[in-house]
């Protein structure tokens, strides 16, 4: 994922004299081809994240296009305030990226996790926020952020994660992608837990539960319409991501769930459980201890699923 | 751009006079603090907006224009009457000030107003959003100065020392900080509540070439200000020595204006003070 997004952005920074990228010291060769082509537009602004973001608001003030990149935890909430003011409150085309958000790094403790910065990014007016789930979406998803002028937050995972597409898919900011059609029950997922929810999609099938997924790429703006469609197609709604279950992807859909008139399907959150993960693991490792496994997903899901349809007899 | 002015510096210090009595009018009228803060750095204003400042006041968004950051925010007043003074927008503007619904909080807003650079408040941003500004003159080749005025309390501020490290680094020589020196913080010496000393020499040793002037004497702050960038390819810092609540007697160094709001017999006796009367 991060050799998508180190690929891609050199080719963009061809087309657009605007890009700067500023990296908080981490990315070790990964820009070697970037700081070839563009020495003068590339900054290893050192360990001083705070800083990074606020010049990369002064860049944008006088119509750069600057990119923040350095590992999630440290390029969200340690610079919070920065992002807030210099870059939400300002409005500026500036491209926050977050490598090896969620439990990417888990082997590394939880100074390394970031299972907060959606919560924390969702709360700032102006802000989009954007998760692929695979290298290709991290192509597309660079790209369609700087066709536009809001703030973004790319939140990618680490490297070698698989493809979720046969093909190129249709990419929008703010519009979710449909991977598979069913009626029982949806899968929400987003980001780098894909292939976990695809899984648990074959696991409900073989139960013999119809099950549609699809893929919110985009956290802020929420897809309204299409979690409408989704709502009164399928009986179940299932939201699964790699971040706290308090303020991420599912309490957005909970948002949603509570407002306006009352929904067809039943909504169950998957995420982490309020808890630090403070044991040594791999990524696997810590989504098994979360119950992020195609087996837990669906077991969840098709729990719901019964509880839903006795409670209709 | 349009030259620097022709006011003779008698005339620019009637307008840091009349500056000062509008920020004391301002106070007095809206309830809003951080008074002393604002009286202490008027002459600093008064001398980069008609002295150094290559700027159109018709023309706030010229790309070529030079940058002033006001990154202690609190003294907003000071910054909305300079630019008001120095016709970036009408007096009628100014007059809304803190008014519910005007465009001129407390704290500057994003662009709220013509001339305003950004929002600031929240201490220990200006100088990384001015080093931002300054080092995109560089990549596009677009010759402007950044100019960005912070407190001394200001310094306490981890970002501020971020942003002090990486701009020699990058040998960015058109970034000019100044310190409004005013010896207080909100609730104390600013020497005695951080290890503040020496501010020259800490300056100097992150690599910046670093000036001490009288920050209320108009012709040091001209001749300083007119020779930066010193073509040394280092970041210049001004240290400018001040007193909080300059320029009425009875606020001069007395930390209680920095939240106390003036009656309305003590806004008679300032303009008197100032000669405005």
């Amino acid at each position: 994922m991060r050799n998508a997004f180190a690929q891609e952005l050199v080719r963009l920074a061809t087309e657009d004299r605007r890009i700067v990228l500023l990296s908080g010291d981490i990315g070790n060769r990964l820009f070697d081809a970037f700081k070839r082509h563009y020495p003068e537009r590339f900054y290893n602004c050192g360990v001083a994240e705070a800083n990074m973001t606020s010049m990369a608001a002064g860049m944008a003030m006088c119509g750069l296009r600057p990119i923040t990149y350095t590992i999630a935890s440290f390029n969200t909430i340690r610079c919070l305030e920065q992002i807030k003011i210099d870059i939400a409150y300002h409005h500026l085309p500036v491209i926050i990226v977050g490598v090896g958000s969620g439990l990417s790094y888990a082997e590394l403790g939880a100074t390394h996790h970031s299972c907060d910065d959606i919560a924390f990014l969702r709360s700032l007016p102006n802000m989009q926020i954007i998760a692929p789930a695979d290298p290709q979406e991290v192509r597309l998803a660079l790209r369609a952020a700087l066709r536009q002028d809001y703030p973004v937050y790319l939140r990618l995972g680490k490297k070698g994660e698989p493809a979720i597409h046969d093909q190129e898919p249709i990419f929008h900011i703010g519009k979710g992608i449909v991977i598979r059609e069913g009626k029982d029950v949806c899968l929400l997922g987003t980001g780098t837990i894909m292939p976990v929810v695809l899984a648990a999609a074959d696991e409900l099938e073989k139960r013999g539960i119809s099950t549609q997924v699809v893929h919110f790429h985009t956290l802020k703006p929420l897809d309204e319409t299409l979690l409408a469609r989704i709502f009164s197609e399928v009986r179940v709604v299932v939201t699964v991501e790699e971040h706290n279950l308090i303020g991420g992807f599912g309490s957005s859909v909970a948002e949603w769930f509570s407002i306006g008139p009352a929904k067809r399907a039943s909504l169950l959150c998957k995420g982490i459980t309020d808890r630090f993960f403070c044991m040594a693991g791999n990524q696997d490792y810590a989504r098994v201890h979360f119950g992020l496994t195609p087996e837990g997903i669906a077991g969840d899901a098709e729990k719901r699923l019964k509880e839903k349809d006795d409670h209709r007899c | 751009m349009k030259p620097a002015g022709d006011e003779n510096i008698q005339q620019l210090n009637r307008i840091a006079r009349e500056i000062r009595g509008m920020l004391v009018e301002m106070s007095h009228r809206t309830g809003s603090a951080h008074l002393g803060s604002a009286l202490s750095c008027v002459d600093i204003l008064v001398a980069i907006y008609w002295k150094i400042l290559s700027i159109d006041p018709a023309a706030p968004d010229d790309p070529l224009r030079d940058r002033f950051i006001l990154s202690k925010g609190h003294a907003a007043t000071a910054l909305y009457a300079t630019l008001a003074k120095r016709g970036f927008f009408p007096m009628e503007l100014l007059d809304t000030y803190a008014r519910h619904g005007s465009c001129l909080a407390e704290h500057p807003g994003p662009r709220c107003a013509p001339g305003v650079e950004a929002a600031t408040g929240s201490l220990g941003h200006g100088l990384s959003l001015g080093l931002g500004m300054a080092l995109a003159g560089r990549i596009q080749d677009q010759s402007y100065n950044v100019y960005v005025l912070m407190s001394d309390g200001e310094c306490n501020e981890g970002s501020v020392w971020e942003a002090a490290m990486f701009a020699p680094a990058q040998h960015i020589h058109n970034l000019i900080a100044v310190i409004d020196f005013n010896k207080w913080q909100a609730t104390g010496r600013s020497r005695e509540v951080m290890a503040l000393d020496p501010l020259k020499q800490k300056w100097e040793a992150f690599g910046w070439s670093a000036y001490e002037l009288n920050g209320h004497d108009l012709p040091e702050l001209i001749k300083t200000l007119k020779d930066l960038p010193d073509g040394s390819s280092k970041p210049a810092v001004v240290i400018a020595h001040t007193v909080k609540g300059k320029g009425i007697s009875f606020m001069e160094d007395d930390n209680n204006w920095h939240y106390r709001i003036p009656t309305a017999e003590e806004l008679l006796k300032a303009k008197k003070e100032l000669r405005l009367l």
